[in-house]
């Protein structure tokens, strides 16, 4: 009986906290559009890609739904960390950012499936292929290189 | 009757949570085992609020309703931390709290691989009418399941648990085999058992429109499992042994629905097995504990 008691003294105090949070998270939204994360180890990250990797075309290249496609899985899995325009938050970099966008589609594609695990970053190699293919897609239509030198995110 | 209530109000609790945060759309992507576990983690900073139910019939006994909740929640992108309350009602007899469960899971390697290692650490408190049946050990057999809840709630059951996972992903579909070693913490000898497990999304391009029936939301498998011995006489002598199928709706609203009928393969086993659950995925709870004590910026 008391561990009965226990138990749904637990659940109850889950419940009070989540209404306070879910309160917090309602009138806290603007606390997410804080300066985004500019994060050299993880745009380095590319740069470790193997060369195999790196050479690797995007098998849907000429795909003309991959884009839309990719759009709705980063909405799902990735706007979450890297906001719903990919310009990055508090919690993830930037995904305009040069490096990025001039990062060959292996080496995207090799970063997703591998992902940072040090820097939060996980493997996202649950998605299947096609679907991480159509999610590189998605980041390369987001936008040319900025200019050289000049990221969009400043460095802190 | 009145500890069923109190158990159906703390599934009611614990999912009230779910609705109450009302998060951004973010569609998990979630294994469809009920037993096996494969490689991938909970993202970092996500909470998901499982709730299973196991239907298990009982050749000379009452058949059973087992159910537990779990908290996921991602505390790194290498770590996943999970707490677990079970229960369960025997037909004609009682319901009961079973215990808790604390189980950990940590990624061993920073990279994907062909096979991919994952150590299990699980710390269990419960007596001995629990009867979820979430792993197969030792010698656990039907005829075990025989006794009354007011006899069996009387052993008190320590138990470490502790898994090898490794599990690999190839062209879509995901290989899962599971090492389980658990010890009573009185003075027991450690139990041995297994789990296997293989899955596959029914599509593997995403669609192009947002949809809750499309092929890649639905991920089938087939997981078996069952029980090693123990120190002193391990094999497959006096062990129960089960096959599933499985299926895993990913729903786009965040909601994963499981179901999977198990069939005993040996006379050790319960005959049947019906197990379904429901989970939901809180994207970014951790950013939002961290904002509620840090204040707003």
């Amino acid at each position: 009986m008391k561990a009965v008691a226990a138990a749904l003294a637990v659940s109850i105090s889950f419940l009070a906290a989540s209404v306070v949070l879910a309160q917090s998270r309602s009138s806290g939204k603007s606390a997410v559009s804080a300066t985004p994360k500019y994060d050299p180890v993880i745009y380095a990250e590319l740069q470790k890609a193997p060369e195999k990797a790196r050479n690797r075309t995007n098998p849907l290249q000429n795909d003309p739904d991959a884009v839309a496609a990719g759009a709705i899985l980063f909405a799902q899995h990735c706007a979450e960390c890297h906001s719903n325009s990919a310009e990055g938050s508090p919690k993830a970099p930037s995904l305009l950012v040069r490096e990025v966008q001039t990062a060959t589609p292996g080496a995207l594609f090799w970063l997703l499936t591998n992902g940072v695990v040090r820097k939060k970053m996980p493997v996202w190699s649950k998605l299947p292929e096609p679907q991480r293919w159509q999610l590189v897609r998605y980041i390369k239509s987001l936008g040319g290189p900025a200019p050289a030198g000049d990221s969009p995110v400043p460095k802190p | 009757m009145a500890s069923f209530c109190r158990l159906v109000l703390l599934g009611f609790f614990s999912f009230s949570l779910s609705w109450v945060f009302s998060p951004p759309p973010a569609l998990a992507q979630e294994r469809p085992y009920f037993v096996a576990y494969d490689h991938y983690l909970e993202e970092p900073g996500n909470l998901e609020i499982e709730y299973f139910s196991t239907y298990g019939t009982q050749r000379g006994g009452n058949n059973f309703l087992a159910f537990w909740t779990e908290f996921e929640y991602g505390a790194t992108a290498w770590w996943t931390t999970e707490f677990y309350l079970d229960g369960q009602t025997t037909f004609h007899d009682s319901a009961l709290f079973t215990g808790f469960r604390w189980e950990n899971r940590l990624r061993l390697l920073e990279r994907e691989h062909f096979v991919n290692p994952v150590l299990y650490v699980e710390y269990e408190n419960k007596n001995g009418a629990d009867k979820i049946l979430k792993e197969g050990e030792g010698h656990d057999l039907e005829s075990g399941f025989l006794v009354s809840n007011a006899e069996a709630r009387k052993e008190h059951i320590h138990e470490v648990e502790l898994k090898l996972i490794l599990s690999s992903t190839f062209k879509g579909w995901n290989f899962t085999e599971n090492t389980l070693a658990a010890k009573n913490l009185s003075n027991s000898p450690w139990e041995f058992g297994y789990a296997l497990g293989a899955s596959r999304p029914l599509a593997l391009k995403a669609s192009a429109k947002r949809c809750s029936f499309c092929p890649q939301n639905f991920i089938g498998g087939v997981e078996m499992y069952g029980g090693l011995g123990d120190r002193h006489n391990f094999g497959l002598h006096d062990t129960a042994h089960y096959l599933a199928p499985v299926l895993a709706w990913n729903l786009p609203s965040g909601w994963t629905l499981r179901i999977s009928p198990g069939f005993g393969l040996n006379d050790n086993s319960h005959r049947f097995l019906m197990r379904w659950g429901v989970s939901r995925e809180i994207s970014g709870f951790g950013s939002m504990v961290s904002r509620l004590f840090r204040g707003h910026q």
